[in-house]
C-alpha cells in the first residue's frame, strides 16, 4: 500500500503561484442591484481598511434599509412567474454557474490579490485556496442544477402524487468577513443552482471581493435582479434583512451572538427560513496511538490558519497523558517557526487580524489565560508598530473551565489540553454550547468510529483537520448553527416542497 | 436547389479544427481527403415539395423536437435554441481514421481497412482500421492497466473526472461545426440537424454527467447490531460499449459519459457505417487530458470486433445500443462467457395516439415528426399511429399532405430535411417493407419508392388503413415509412398499443387530464411522452420495456448500470444513535 496524501494524488495540480498585482485599482465600490451599480440612497459611504498597515484602501456606498429595500424590490421582480430566470432551463442555470466560475479562474489574481489587500489573508493561500475553492464550489453547484430531482409519491387512493423543488424566492445572504470571496460563493451558487435569487450583505471589514463579483456576474449572463450586493453594516443594513417581509429566506454565516438577533428578526418579522454557520470551539482530540507528527502538523494548521480567524478552528486540543509533554513541546517548536508579515509579500505565514476590534478582544482573551493559571508557552503580545498582528500563542496547562477553553477567541492562540480516559474525553469534548467541528487522531480503528459517532459536531475528521469540499455537507450542531451548507443536503436550505396531487380515473401500479 | 442565400458564418465557426495546423495530425498518419463528387453537384431528388423553406424553418422545428411548443415556452428559452449555423464544409479533412487505443493511433493488427461510404451518394469517403479480436484483446489490456489500483485514474479525485467530461465538452463545442459535417458527411443526416440537435445533445450530454461525477453518493446505512456499515458506488471495471449508426455522436456521449463519471474505462465499437466522428472525439479526448487506456476506441463490425467484446473473459459490463435481434446474441455471449454486467437499448414500435380532442395542428406534426425524423432512423419512431375514429379522416389527410411537403435532397442543403438512409442494406430493407405493406393489404397514400437515382434516399410515406396484424404495424422498419391506425375507444387503444413485444417509447395527444394520466400510467413502455414526442433532455431516463432493452440510460438512473455497490460493514465497539 503506498502511503496516501494529497500531494500525491496526481490529478488536481495547484496551479503556479505568481505575484500579486502591484497598485490594485479598486474598480468596483458601489451598491449592485439589478446588474447596475447604484449610490446609497443615503449619500453616506463608509472606509475600508488594509489590516496590515491600517491605511485606507478607499471608500464603499453604504448601503442601508432603503437600499435594502431597493434591492428586494429587483430581486423580487426578477422572480416573478415568466421572468428570464424562472422559465430558464435548469441546465441553463448551470451553465451560467459554469461561465461564473470560468470567469472568476479568469480574474484569479486580481481577486486574489484584492482579497489579501483588504482581508489580510496571504496572497499566496488567497490565490491557491480560497479562490481555488470558489471555482471549485461554482463547478460543483453548477453541476447539480438539474439533478434537484423532485419524487413521484404513491399515494392512497386514486392520485397521481409528485412534488417539485421549487426555489424559495428572494434570499438574504449575510456573509463574514473571514473568507470573504469562499462565503460569497458558498451562498450565492447553492441559491442559485436551485433558482432563487439573492440580496447578498457582505461584511463591512471585506466589501471589495464580493463587489467584484458582481461584475463578474453581470458578465456571466445572469439576468437582472437576480443578484444583488449590499455592502454595508449589521445593525443597519444586516437587520433590513433579516426583518424584511419580503425576504423568503435569510442566511447568516457570523458569531453566534448576531445569529441569535438573525433568529429573533425572522420570528418577529414573516418566519421567514433561516440557515445560520456560526461561532465554535471544537475539539481536536490527540490519542497517545496517533503518528504524532501528523497529528502536531494538522492541530497546528487546524488552530492557526488564517490567523486563527477560523470557525472551525481546532482551539481545544486534548492530548493523551502519555504523550502530552512531548505534543506540547513540538506545538511550540511548530508555532515559533512562523514569519509575520505583509500578507503580499512571499514568504510571509502570518498576516494581520483582520481589524482593531478583533485584535483586542484576542489581546484581552490572552491576558484572561495567564490570569486564570494557563502556562503561556510562546507568544502572547503584538508583532510589530502597525497593523494588526499578534505572535502565535500556545498555553499549555489549560482546564476546561478558563475562559479561553470555553469562548471562541478567532486569533492565533493555541489552548493544550490533557486527558487520561476515552469516556472523559468524550463528555469533556461535548461540554460545549458550540458543535461545529472536531477531529480525532488515532490509528485504533474502534477508537476513531467510536469517536466519529460519539462527539457532538456537524464535521468530524480522523486523522485530519480542515478538509473541506464541496462535496461534504457543513454546518453545525447546537449553538453553532442551523441547517448545513454544501453537498447535496446544502439545496435543501434553498428549495420548498411542493405536493402536488392530481385526481385520476384509476390508479394502477 | 442552391437558391437559398446562405446562413450567415461567425468567424468562429469557420476555424479550422486545431489538428489540421500540426503536422501529421492526431492520428500520425496521412489523411485521406474525400475526393468523391460533391454532395450539392448532384441533381435534387424528384420529390414535390414547397421550396420556400429556409434554416430558420429548421432551427424552428428542432427548437420544437427539444423543447415543446413555442407558444409554452418563454423567449429567453426559445432564444437560446435558435443560434446561427455556420455554413457546413461539406468535404471535411478525414485525420482520424485508425483504432484509438492508449491515446495513440494503431492500424489494425490484422492491417485490414474497411470503406465508409456517403450515404447520399453511395461512395467511398475512406478506408478505416478493421478492428477485430486480436484488437479488442490489446484495447481490453489497456484499459485494464488504466483501470489497476493505483493507477492515475483511480486515484483521480471524482470532481476532476467531471472536469475532464466538461473539457471534452468544450473542445466539441470548439469543434461543433466540423463535427456536424463529418456527421453528415458519414451518416447522411442533415447538416443542420446535426449542428443543431445532435451536438447541442452531445454538449448537454457530457456536460450533465460531468456534474454527476462528484454527487453519485453511497449511503451510510443503520445495521442491526455493533456495527458501521456504508456502501460505496465504485466503477464496474472494463465497460465494452457498441454503438450505432443512428446518432453516431449522441450515442457515443450517451455511453462515455456515465461510464466516465462513474471512473469506468471503456473499450467503444464504433458502427462500421459511421465510425468517422466518434474517432474524431477519440483525439478530443486525449486533448482533453484522460489518461491513456481510459477510452479505446475500434472501429469494426459486429460480428467480429462486437462479438470479440460481447464474449470477452475480460470486460466488466457491456452497454449496447442497436436492433433487438443482435442484442439478444449479446445478452447470450455475456451468459456464456464471465456473466458480464448488460445494458441493451434496443428497438421499438411505439405507438402515438391521437385522441380526438387533442390539438390538432400540433398533433399532426408532432406525428409526423415522430416518425420521420432522422430518416425515420429512430429506435424510438413513432411508427404505430393511433388515431381516433372521428378525426381519423382529417388526421390522415393532412399527414399525407405533410409528408410530401418534406423536403428530401442533399444533406448539406439547409432547406433538406431529409438526407439518405444510412447504407444499401437499409434502403433495400425498408422498400422490401413498403412492398409487404403493400402486399397485406394497407393503403399507401403517398411515397413508396427511392426518392433519386444515385445515393440511399426513400420518399416520405405514408400508410393509411394499417391493421395491428400487419408486418408493417409489427415490425421495425427505421424508416420514413409512417403507419396510420384506427380506433375507438380508450381501452382498446391501450391494449393494441401494449401488443407489442417493445416497449420503448409511446405518447398520447389530449387535452384531458384525465385521459393523458391513464393513458400514460397504461402504457408499457419506458418513455411517455404527452402532447409532445422525442423529447430528450440528459436529465431524463431512457431505456425500454420488454424486448426494448435492459436498464436504463441518461438520468441518475443512467448511472447505476455504471457502477458497483460495495457495501464495508465495521464491527464497532457499541453503537450509538
Amino acid at each position: 500500500m503506498k502511503k496516501q496524501g494529497s500531494d500525491s494524488n496526481p490529478a488536481p495540480v495547484l496551479p503556479a503561484l505568481p505575484e500579486p498585482i502591484k497598485d490594485l485599482k479598486i474598480k468596483y465600490t458601489k451598491i449592485f442591484i439589478n446588474n447596475e451599480w447604484h449610490d446609497s440612497v443615503s449619500g453616506k459611504k463608509f472606509e475600508v481598511f488594509n489590516p496590515a498597515n491600517a491605511e485606507k484602501i478607499c471608500e464603499v456606498e453604504e448601503g442601508d434599509k432603503a437600499d435594502i429595500d431597493k434591492a428586494v424590490k429587483a430581486a423580487r421582480k426578477a422572480f416573478e412567474l415568466g421572468s428570464p430566470w424562472r422559465t430558464m432551463d435548469a441546465s441553463e442555470r448551470g451553465r451560467l454557474l459554469n461561465k461564473l466560475a470560468d470567469l472568476v479562474e479568469r480574474d484569479r489574481l486580481i481577486l486574489a490579490t484584492m482579497e489579501a489587500i483588504d482581508g489580510g489573508k496571504l496572497f499566496s493561500t488567497a490565490y491557491l485556496m480560497d479562490l481555488g475553492a470558489c471555482v471549485k464550489t461554482l463547478r460543483y453547484c453548477a453541476g447539480w442544477a438539474d439533478k434537484i430531482h423532485g419524487r413521484t409519491v404513491p399515494m392512497d387512493g386514486n392520485f397521481f402524487t409528485f412534488t417539485r423543488h421549487e426555489p424559495i424566492g428572494v434570499c438574504g445572504q449575510i456573509i463574514p468577513w473571514n473568507f470573504p470571496l469562499v462565503m460569497f460563493i458558498w451562498k450565492i451558487a447553492p441559491a442559485l443552482c436551485c433558482g432563487n435569487t439573492v440580496v447578498v450583505k457582505p461584511a463591512e471589514q471585506t466589501p471589495l471581493t464580493a463587489l467584484y463579483m458582481g461584475s463578474l456576474i453581470k458578465e456571466a449572463g445572469f439576468p437582472p435582479g437576480v443578484v444583488n450586493i449590499v455592502p454595508g453594516f449589521g445593525p443597519t443594513a444586516g437587520a433590513a434583512i433579516s426583518h424584511h417581509m419580503d425576504v423568503d429566506k435569510v442566511a447568516f454565516t457570523g458569531s453566534t451572538e448576531v445569529g441569535k438577533l438573525i433568529k429573533e428578526a425572522a420570528g418577529k418579522s414573516n418566519l421567514k427560513r433561516v440557515t445560520l454557520e456560526l461561532g465554535g470551539k471544537s475539539p481536536n482530540i490527540i490519542f497517545a496511538d496517533a503518528d504524532l507528527d501528523t497529528a502536531v502538523e494538522f492541530a497546528h494548521i487546524g488552530l492557526f490558519y488564517h490567523q486563527g480567524q477560523c470557525c472551525i478552528a481546532g482551539s481545544r486540543i486534548f492530548v493523551e497523558e502519555p504523550i502530552y509533554d512531548e505534543f506540547v513541546q513540538r506545538s511550540i517548536e511548530r508555532a515559533k517557526k512562523y514569519t509575520l508579515g505583509n500578507p503580499l509579500l512571499p514568504g510571509v505565514q502570518q498576516g494581520p487580524q483582520i481589524d482593531k476590534e478583533q485584535f483586542q478582544k484576542i489581546l484581552e482573551l490572552i491576558e484572561s489565560g495567564k490570569k486564570e493559571g494557563a502556562k503561556l508557552e510562546c507568544g502572547g503580545g503584538p508583532w510589530g508598530d502597525k497593523g494588526y498582528f499578534i505572535q502565535p500563542t500556545v498555553f499549555s496547562n489549560v482546564t476546561d473551565d478558563m475562559r479561553i477553553a470555553k469562548e471562541e477567541i478567532f486569533g492565533p492562540v493555541q489552548q493544550i489540553m490533557k486527558f487520561k480516559t476515552i469516556d472523559e474525553v468524550i463528555k469533556r469534548a461535548n461540554n460545549t454550547t458550540y458543535g461545529l467541528a472536531a477531529a480525532v487522531f488515532t490509528k485504533d480503528i474502534d477508537k476513531a468510529l467510536t469517536f466519529a459517532a460519539a462527539l457532538q459536531a456537524g464535521t468530524v475528521w480522523v486523522n485530519c483537520y480542515s478538509a473541506m469540499s464541496a462535496q461534504c455537507p457543513f454546518g453545525g450542531f447546537k449553538m453553532s448553527g442551523n441547517g448545513r451548507e454544501m453537498g447535496e443536503y446544502g439545496l435543501h436550505e434553498y428549495t420548498e416542497v411542493k405536493t402536488v396531487t392530481i385526481k385520476i380515473p384509476q390508479k394502477n401500479s | 436547389m442552391g437558391t437559398e442565400p446562405s446562413p450567415a458564418v461567425p468567424d468562429e465557426a469557420r476555424r479550422t479544427p486545431p489538428f489540421r495546423a500540426q503536422l501529421g495530425g492526431p492520428c500520425g498518419a496521412g489523411r485521406s481527403r474525400w475526393n468523391g463528387a460533391v454532395p450539392e453537384e448532384r441533381a435534387p431528388p424528384p420529390v414535390q415539395r414547397a421550396a420556400q423553406r429556409s434554416m430558420l424553418r429548421a432551427a424552428v422545428c428542432v427548437s420544437r423536437l427539444c423543447r415543446g411548443p413555442a407558444a409554452l415556452r418563454a423567449p429567453f428559452s426559445a432564444a437560446a435554441a435558435a443560434s446561427p449555423i455556420p455554413a457546413p464544409n461539406p468535404r471535411p479533412d478525414i485525420a482520424c481514421n485508425k483504432i484509438f487505443i492508449n491515446n495513440e493511433w494503431h492500424d489494425a493488427v490484422s492491417k485490414k481497412t474497411f470503406p465508409s461510404i456517403n450515404p447520399a451518394t453511395g461512395e467511398v469517403i475512406c478506408q478505416v482500421a478493421e478492428g477485430d479480436k486480436a484488437d479488442v484483446d490489446k484495447a481490453v489490456k489497456a484499459a485494464k492497466a488504466a483501470f489497476q489500483l493505483g493507477s492515475p485514474w483511480r486515484r483521480m479525485d471524482a470532481s476532476h473526472r467531471g472536469k475532464l467530461l466538461n473539457r471534452l465538452a468544450d473542445l466539441i463545442e470548439r469543434d461543433r461545426a466540423y463535427l456536424a459535417a463529418l456527421e453528415t458527411l458519414d451518416n447522411g443526416k442533415p447538416y443542420s440537424i446535426s449542428y443543431l440537435v445532435d451536438l447541442d445533445m452531445v454538449v448537454k450530454c457530457l456536460r450533465y454527467f460531468a456534474g454527476w461525477s462528484d454527487k453519485f453518493h453511497g449511503k451510510t446505512i443503520p445495521l442491526d447490531g455493533d456495527f458501521f456499515c456504508y456502501t460505496r458506488h465504485e466503477p464496474v471495471g472494463v465497460c465494452g460499449q457498441i454503438i450505432p449508426w443512428n446518432f453516431p455522436l449522441l450515442m457515443q456521449a450517451w455511453k462515455l459519459g456515465p461510464a466516465l463519471a462513474t471512473g469506468n474505462v471503456v473499450v467503444m465499437k464504433v458502427a462500421e457505417q459511421t465510425p468517422l466522428s466518434a474517432l474524431y472525439v477519440a483525439s478530443l479526448i486525449k486533448e482533453a487530458g484522460f489518461p491513456p487506456g481510459v477510452v479505446n476506441i475500434i472501429p469494426g463490425y459486429g460480428p467480429t470486433a462486437g462479438a470479440a467484446i460481447s464474449t470477452h473473459m475480460d470486460i466488466d459490463k457491456v452497454a449496447f445500443t442497436g436492433s433487438t435481434e443482435v442484442g439478444h446474441l449479446i445478452q447470450k455471449a455475456a451468459a456464456e462467457s464471465n456473466l458480464k454486467r448488460v445494458t441493451l437499448e434496443l428497438g421499438g414500435k411505439s405507438p402515438n395516439i391521437i385522441m380526438s380532442d387533442a390539438d390538432m395542428d400540433w398533433a399532426v406534426d408532432q406525428a409526423h415528426f415522430a416518425l420521420f425524423f432522422n430518416q425515420g432512423q429512430c429506435c424510438c419512431a413513432g411508427s404505430r399511429t393511433y388515431v381516433q375514429e372521428d378525426i381519423y379522416q382529417e388526421f390522415v389527410e393532412r399527414s399525407v399532405e405533410k409528408a410530401k411537403n418534406r423536403v428530401v435532397g442533399n444533406p448539406f442543403d439547409f432547406k433538406t430535411e431529409q438526407g439518405p438512409q444510412v447504407d444499401e442494406e437499409q434502403f433495400k430493407k425498408i422498400l422490401g417493407y413498403i412492398n409487404t405493406g403493400k402486399r397485406e393489404g394497407a393503403k399507401l397514400l403517398c411515397g413508396g419508392n427511392p426518392a433519386a437515382d444515385r445515393g440511399y434516399f426513400i420518399q416520405p410515406t405514408v400508410f393509411g388503413d394499417v391493421q395491428d396484424n400487419m408486418t408493417i404495424a409489427r415490425e421495425e422498419i427505421f424508416g420514413p415509412v409512417m403507419q396510420i391506425l384506427k380506433f375507438k375507444t380508450i381501452e382498446e387503444v391501450i391494449e393494441r398499443a401494449n401488443d407489442s413485444k417493445y416497449g420503448l417509447a409511446a405518447a398520447v395527444f389530449t387535452k384531458d387530464l384525465d385521459k393523458a394520466n391513464y393513458v400514460s400510467h397504461g402504457l408499457r413502455a419506458g418513455t411517455v411522452w404527452v402532447n409532445c414526442y422525442d423529447v430528450f433532455g440528459a436529465q431524463a431516463p431512457f431505456g425500454g420495456y420488454k424486448a426494448s432493452g435492459n436498464g436504463r440510460e441518461l438520468g441518475e438512473y443512467g448511472l447505476e448500470a455504471y457502477v458497483e455497490v460495495k457495501n464495508v460493514t465495521i464491527k464497532i465497539p457499541q453503537k450509538n444513535s
